[in-house]
């Protein structure tokens, strides 16, 4: 039987690093069943028989996160063998705070104290051997940025684990609440295991919602205990939550002062030193403008750039598939399938490929912001504004890198800790215009608006307010309800994060990415290209020259269902379709445009030589209610297969992708509706469903937010 | 009653009681914040909310409106 460690810690606490430092390549990523909350194993280094589980970084085992409730259920229902307990020496109370709640689950535990060697340069002095005493397991140093200590730490949890050591009960609470919770324990079932006894008893004694759940007691036994707790909150005047948390506080603050030796009360780190700087009053905003500028600018603008526009336009474009084209047709190959190998998955795995290295260099970034603490104050700086719309301070890296590209900008929304504001920001991120779409907006305002400044202005401006509105409206969903995450964050302090950290992060990311999105994009494309490319021409199915598109199964699929879009003012095939090739990637639109007039000689980035064309056939506002429709409406495939990513679940994929298409689709109705009211004067049919749309988004920016009942964590865990 | 609201930069209070229930409560002690102990308030964000304090030797950030469920004495 193999041996299984659980590591737990607070988070910032170099619990990740341990882990590494543990396993080394030797690990396996995934979810906790049926949550989005990362899941990773990996067998201890020279150890093939014991396997280190990595539980989520929690402060505390409530029942109020997703996290803490994964952590809590894995140790009581799979049972580990030993848990290690790792500790920031610089922040003991708090991280002892969690160690008393754990040492309660009934697993033997062993305390490793991490970034001692800070702790002595401020001249205190923390006592092991006391400490171990004090707290009942054991303790031992390490050092997980250097590697010292780890397999020590790693082998004492191995001798504990096969000794069943478990820690001595030491800490008591007050005496009223002790009676309490042993006349709990002596109601609880017999078929809670003797171990845990004591850990449902202090639960139930909180009144924790998960636990009694667990336990299933009858309606008599609750009433009883009920009757216990009530007596004991009235005896200490507080609530039994309260009380056992301040009662916790208490214990570790008693006990501190014995291992504990604070000998420099004045010390002034240097992260103290950095922070009084970086989120000053007056120099905060600049310097996070600063940060975010050199993110931006290298990442998206220059060099991450610079090589996707290289893998894409030179390796792809001018090297892989001309020679692989002529390969295949010296060889003789058919022409469809050349065309299926060299524009449909090479096309496909090179839209993945492409991405790769502005993503890695992006990831770079994020990674380095994480790990040396700046994250936590983005958050702490951008706060007041994106809280409004149910979003994170952190939300406006996604949405500043998704003026770049809405793939990266996705994906960073993954250092956003709460459910929901992660979700919101992956739902609204893409409403901001891209690069890919800049085309189609030029095309537009070429075309019909003799390139006024106004019309690619005006597209930022309807990016921002679709996310203000829409974060507003969801906010106030059944979807988004009960927002158990409220915002009370450490502020960690700044460390040089190491290059092995960054670069392992910026990998996991990246290959993370290629896996799951990548699969899906190359899949969707060669679809695309399959219905682009076939079609009937007179009267029998075959493959279809690049002008032949008018009789490909696209335009079919256009000719279906344009009538839809009749509302919005460009209910004929051609806009559909070219709005559909936009889902391989934005700037399609304007080379499908120009396949569809028969226009060989266009500039591709602004679509001049098809403005004239377009001129005849569209109105300025038909038309800015199309560059409106497909500013806001789902993004490319590789976008959404981003969303998916992120999301984690199919359900969540479709509502943003949904809703991201019906909202577009009532803001450009809103838009030809009501402006056909105002520059013609004709009332129509069109016009009421044009105000209904106005007075639907008014009611959903109004109306009383959704209420939840039960607030702890619904997660099947 | 006095909240941590009120408190003003550079000022070292005691907390008397966390008002509320719930999550929010819930999270605000689990980070520390119990009767009795000591915080001391470090900075206001750029725009004015939220607040950075530190206790039990750590920073913590909080918003002002949470502050406001935690009563204190000066």
């Amino acid at each position: 039987m193999a041996i299984r460690i659980a590591l737990t810690g607070n988070p910032n606490t170099g619990k990740t690093t341990l882990f590494n430092a543990l396993t080394g390549s030797n690990q396996t990523v995934g979810n906790w069943p049926g949550v989005t909350v990362e899941k990773k194993e990996g067998k201890l280094k020279g150890h093939t028989d014991v396997i280190i589980t990595d539980l989520p970084g929690v402060y505390s085992l409530s029942p109020y996160t997703l996290e803490e409730v994964v952590a809590r259920n894995y140790v009581l229902n799979e049972k580990p063998d030993a848990i290690l307990n790792i500790i920031d020496g610089t922040n003991l109370e708090r991280n002892l705070y969690l160690t008393s709640q754990v040492t309660e689950l009934g697993v033997p535990v062993v305390i490793a104290v991490n970034m001692l060697d800070v702790l002595e340069k401020s001249g205190n002095k923390l006592d092991l051997a006391k400490m171990s005493e004090k707290l009942g397991c054991p303790v031992v140093e390490i050092s997980a940025l250097k590697g010292t200590g780890v397999m020590e730490a790693a082998e004492k949890a191995i001798e504990i684990a096969k000794s069943h050591t478990l820690p001595k009960e030491k800490h008591e609470f007050d005496k009223n609440v002790e009676e309490a919770i042993k006349n709990i324990i002596a109601l609880l079932p017999s078929s809670v295991p003797e171990l845990q006894r004591r850990w449902y008893g202090v639960k139930l004694f909180q009144r924790d919602d998960k636990a009694i759940e667990q336990l299933n007691l009858s309606e008599s036994t609750l009433a009883e205990i009920e009757k216990i707790i009530t007596k004991c909150e009235d005896a200490m005047d507080d609530e039994s939550e309260s009380i056992i948390t301040s009662e916790r506080y208490n214990y570790i603050s008693t006990v501190i002062a014995s291992f504990y030796k604070v000998k420099n009360k004045d010390y002034v780190s240097i992260s103290d030193k950095i922070d009084k700087i970086v989120t000053n009053r007056i120099l905060g905003l600049p310097i996070f403008a600063a940060i975010m500028f050199a993110v931006y600018y290298i990442s998206i603008t220059t060099v991450g750039t610079g090589m996707t526009d290289w893998v894409n336009d030179v390796l792809f474009a001018e090297i892989i598939q001309p020679g692989v084209q002529g390969f295949l047709e010296s060889a003789g190959v058919a022409e469809w399938l050349v065309g299926l190998i060299v524009n449909g998955i090479i096309a496909g795995v090179g839209a993945v490929i492409g991405f790769l290295p502005q993503m890695l260099t992006l990831f770079f970034f994020l990674a380095f912001l994480e790990g040396c603490g700046y994250m936590a104050r983005i958050a702490f700086v951008m706060d007041r504004v994106f809280r409004r719309f149910g979003l994170s301070g952190k939300s406006f890296i996604p949405i500043l890198i998704g003026t770049g590209c809405g793939v990266p900008g996705i994906m960073a929304s993954r250092t956003i800790e709460s459910e929901h504001d992660r979700r919101m920001t992956v739902i609204t991120t893409t409403f901001i215009p891209c690069s890919a779409k800049l085309p189609v907006i030029a095309l537009i305002s070429g075309a019909l608006f003799d390139n006024d400044a106004w019309v690619a202005s005006s597209a930022y401006f309807v990016g921002i307010a679709a996310i203000v509105i829409s974060g507003i409206m969801l906010k106030k969903t059944k979807l988004f309800s009960g927002d158990p995450s409220p915002f009370v964050i450490e502020l960690p302090a700044y460390h040089l994060p190491t290059a092995g950290s960054i670069i392992r992060s910026m990998a996991e990311r990246g290959w993370s990415f290629v896996k799951k999105a990548g699969t899906v994009i190359t899949l969707a494309t060669i679809l695309i290209w399959f219905l682009s490319y076939f079609g009937f021409v007179d009267g029998s199915f075959s493959y279809l020259a690049e002008d032949q598109m008018d009789t490909s199964l696209l335009a079919n699929i256009g000719n279906t269902f344009a009538w839809i879009f009749a509302p919005l003012g460009w209910g004929t095939w051609k806009p559909a379709v070219a709005a559909i090739t936009g889902l391989m990637a934005k700037e399609n639109v304007v080379g499908t445009f120009g396949i569809l007039y028969h226009v060989s000689d266009f500039n591709a980035d602004t679509g001049e030589g098809i403005w004239q064309l377009l001129r005849a056939d569209y109105t300025p506002l038909s038309a800015y209610s199309y560059l409106v429709f497909n500013l806001l409406c789902a993004p490319c495939i590789a976008a959404m297969s981003a969303i998916r990513r992120e999301m984690s679940s199919i359900k969540w994929f479709w509502t943003a992708v949904g809703y991201q298409c019906i909202f577009a689709y009532i803001v450009a109705m809103i838009i030809y509706q009501v402006g056909s009211l105002i520059l013609t004067g004709k009332f129509g049919v069109g016009t009421i469903f044009g105000f209904i749309g106005i007075a639907a988004i008014i009611y959903g920016l109004v109306r009383k937010p959704y209420v939840e009942k039960d607030s702890t964590v619904k997660a099947k865990v | 009653m006095d909240t941590l609201r009120d408190v003003k930069i550079g000022e070292t209070v005691t907390v008397a009681r966390v008002h509320g229930e719930g999550p929010v409560k819930r999270r605000i002690m689990d980070m520390g914040v119990t009767k009795g102990t000591s915080i001391h308030v470090r900075k206001v964000a750029p725009l004015g909310d939220p607040i950075e304090v530190t206790v039990r030797g750590y920073e913590l950030s909080i918003r002002k409106e949470d502050a406001e469920k935690i009563e204190i004495n000066r």
